[in-house]
């Protein structure tokens, strides 16, 4: 007694003989998890694209090659130092990433365009809008993937430093506040170059020429500044030294963990030159004053962009 | 319409599928509607994108039509809730766009004109996370993938990078994005551009699925009134950002039918297409050659009133013993909507139930030349 199913029924009725079914189309009424998780997709998607996981070959070679250059250089010393005994590090936690700066420049030069220009150049912003992330949800996670993303880069290299230092039986609170006002340090870094990367790479679709820009703005603007604080300092102007650190992300950088963090300053002049109290204030003000504006700036330009 | 009209309430089921004017939501399609939008005007710094545009959509599938900058991408913006209309309001799927956009775009699909697809990923990374973005959970998200390209007809090529997709193949895949999180209706902003015209076949035939298959509402926007006529059951003319017909496809091709006959000659009658018109002028049927058209002179052209016109012209032809070589409608150009669209605009429904049966001679031969 088989009624004869229409095609769309999937259940087969019993002891009948191997049929295909055409399951038909199947509607979704399963949960829909809707802006926050979007969010976090866009930002875990973002941040696997930084290190070219979930994407070609091709472009997890860069930033893979640059994570290990960030993290040879401290492997080596560590293992000198365990080999010799050493009594410390050769390199202060908070001196890691000035060192190198060019290397994490090059990075963020390669991954900012990467994240934000591709959705421009091939018009995918308009897919996000339409549906229910808003730009301030994009800009969230684009900003967090890549801080983020820089974190990891900057941060792996200094634990690799501390636990060479713990196994070397170096004094334990001392590594530990070292490592921790370099963690500090790297999280304001990350954030700074994260934003100025994304907000020069997000007003050109090009990836070429924000890669060009990003390099320029992060690595010219280094070496003007320090070439002037070079001229002032042979000039015998030191007090005004720590003034044009302003002017640069890495400077900046380096002024706040060297009035704060118990760095020594890189500037021209060595550490007589670094920033008081007082300037180093200055110095977190205007680092986290960037920090906003680029969030500010990009919220502006997605605002735009839209469909 | 007049609310009060019979037909409104004796097919309902129709009616509702359709799309009527402002007035009659508040008889019979309050509950079903789709989109309204009420006096809904878009005003920008040098240009009004739309105005005062009032009209109602209910489920099914909906062209919208317009020449290009009609105003059609805009109305979509402001339907997603993404951008504020200057005055008027809108509603899509009951929800208000000016205050729950994140609601509606949860519950819709866009598909846009432009290209949108990162040429370095393949389909099915591309979508899944499309749907992710929707707020699928990331299992849901992969079978309703791998569900929803199926659908679209894409099969092993689903791996491979977009980039080396043909233009078909593209339009499949943004289809499929707009279509993965299940939503109640879709909007799809000119799908077939850029097609051949299998592709463009194949994508028109694919959207009706989305309804009748799918049963999700479509709107689908073109500048070719011919290729909606054939897809959709209800279609919005909008010129200037002004509605201009608002009415059934059915009505649109029938209100007013160009008959157009060819004969063959015969001894007895030389010029049989002469023979042909003055046979039929006699009857009272005034005829006119198709000039400019692609065997001018041989054709005569006749307005049909009814089902009775085709009769007269059978019998004429076999009185005469003249071969019928062809009698087909002429569709509308969509210029010729824009020419009389003000005088039917207002009456968008009148005098359509005497046209429900004339389905002789279907065969869509659309005048040369579309274009907005």
């Amino acid at each position: 007694m088989a009624v004869e199913q229409p095609m769309r029924t999937s259940a087969a009725p019993q002891g009948d003989q191997t049929r295909i079914h055409d399951i038909g189309y199947r509607g979704y009424d399963g949960p829909r998890l809707g802006r926050s998780y979007a969010r976090l997709s866009l930002y875990s998607q973002s941040l696997r694209g930084a290190y070219g996981l979930g994407r070609s070959l091709k472009s997890k070679v860069l930033p893979m090659l640059l994570f290990a250059v960030m993290c040879v250089p401290a492997a080596i010393m560590v293992a000198v130092a365990v080999a010799t005994k050493a009594k410390d590090l050769p390199v202060d936690y908070t001196r890691y990433a000035i060192i190198m700066q060019a290397v994490i420049s090059l990075y963020v030069a390669s991954q900012a365009p990467q994240s934000v220009s591709r959705d421009l150049r091939f018009k995918t912003v308009p897919l996000y809008f339409s549906r229910p992330i808003r730009a301030a949800d994009y800009v969230q996670a684009k900003f967090a993937a890549l801080a983020s993303a820089l974190l990891v880069l900057t941060a792996a290299p200094l634990l690799v430093l501390y636990i060479g230092a713990l196994l070397a039986k170096m004094d334990f609170t001392d590594q530990t506040k070292g490592f921790g006002q370099g963690l500090v340090s790297v999280v304001l870094l990350s954030l700074l170059f994260a934003g100025i990367g994304l907000v020069i790479a997000s007003v050109t679709p090009r990836r070429g020429f924000g890669i060009a820009a990003v390099i320029a703005v992060l690595t010219i603007s280094y070496g003007a500044v320090s070439t002037v604080q070079a001229i002032a300092d042979a000039q015998g102007s030191t007090h005004t030294v720590p003034w044009f650190g302003l002017f640069s992300p890495v400077t900046l950088v380096d002024g706040v963990q060297s009035a704060f963090l118990g760095a020594t300053s890189a500037f021209p002049g060595g550490a007589a030159a670094g920033p008081s109290h007082a300037q180093g204030a200055v110095y977190v003000l205007v680092v986290l004053g960037l920090v906003a504006a680029c969030y500010g700036l990009l919220i502006r330009r997605y605002r735009k962009v839209g469909l | 319409m007049s609310p009060k009209d019979p037909y409104d309430w004796s097919l309902t089921r129709r009616r509702l599928s359709g799309l009527t004017t402002g007035v009659a939501r508040v008889t019979t399609v309050v509950d079903v509607t789709v989109i309204v939008t009420e006096s809904l005007s878009k005003r920008f710094p040098r240009v009004t994108a739309l105005d005062r545009l009032s009209v109602d959509v209910g489920p099914g599938v909906t062209g919208l039509v317009g020449a290009n900058g009609a105003g059609k991408s805009t109305l979509i913006k402001i339907l997603l809730g993404l951008s504020p209309a200057s005055e008027g309001r809108a509603e899509v799927l009951g929800l208000d766009v000016a205050t729950e956009g994140a609601a509606i775009r949860e519950r819709v699909g866009y598909m846009p004109e432009h290209d949108c697809l990162p040429p370095d990923v393949s389909a099915t990374e591309f979508v899944v996370h499309m749907a992710r973005m929707s707020g699928l959970p990331a299992t849901a998200a992969r079978e309703r993938t791998a569900d929803t390209l199926r659908h679209v007809g894409l099969y092993e090529e689903r791996y491979r990078p977009i980039g080396g997709y043909s233009t078909g193949m593209k339009q499949r895949v943004k289809l499929a994005q707009a279509l993965v999180h299940d939503p109640q209706l879709v909007f799809l902003d000119e799908p077939t551009n850029g097609l051949d015209p299998v592709g463009r076949d194949e994508m028109l035939g694919l959207i009706r699925r989305i309804h009748t298959d799918f049963g999700i509402s479509v709107l689908v926007t073109s500048h070719l009134l011919g290729e909606l006529e054939r897809t959709c059951d209800h279609v919005v003319v909008v010129d200037g950002g002004k509605l201009l017909r608002s009415s059934s496809t059915r009505e649109f091709t029938q209100t007013t039918t160009t008959l157009a006959i060819e004969v063959t000659d015969s001894d007895e009658h030389p010029d049989g297409t002469r023979a042909v018109r003055e046979a039929l002028a006699a009857r009272g049927l005034d005829t006119h050659d198709g000039s400019g058209l692609p065997g001018a002179g041989r054709i005569l052209l006749l307005t049909a009133e009814g089902e009775e016109t085709y009769d007269v012209v059978r019998d004429v032809v076999a009185d005469l013993g003249l071969g019928l070589v062809r009698m087909e409608q002429r569709r509308h150009h969509i210029s010729e909507v824009f020419h009389d669209g003000a005088d039917h605009a207002n009456a968008p429904a009148a005098g359509h139930a005497q046209h429900a049966a004339a389905d002789h001679a279907h065969h869509p031969k659309e005048a040369a030349g579309h274009g907005g």
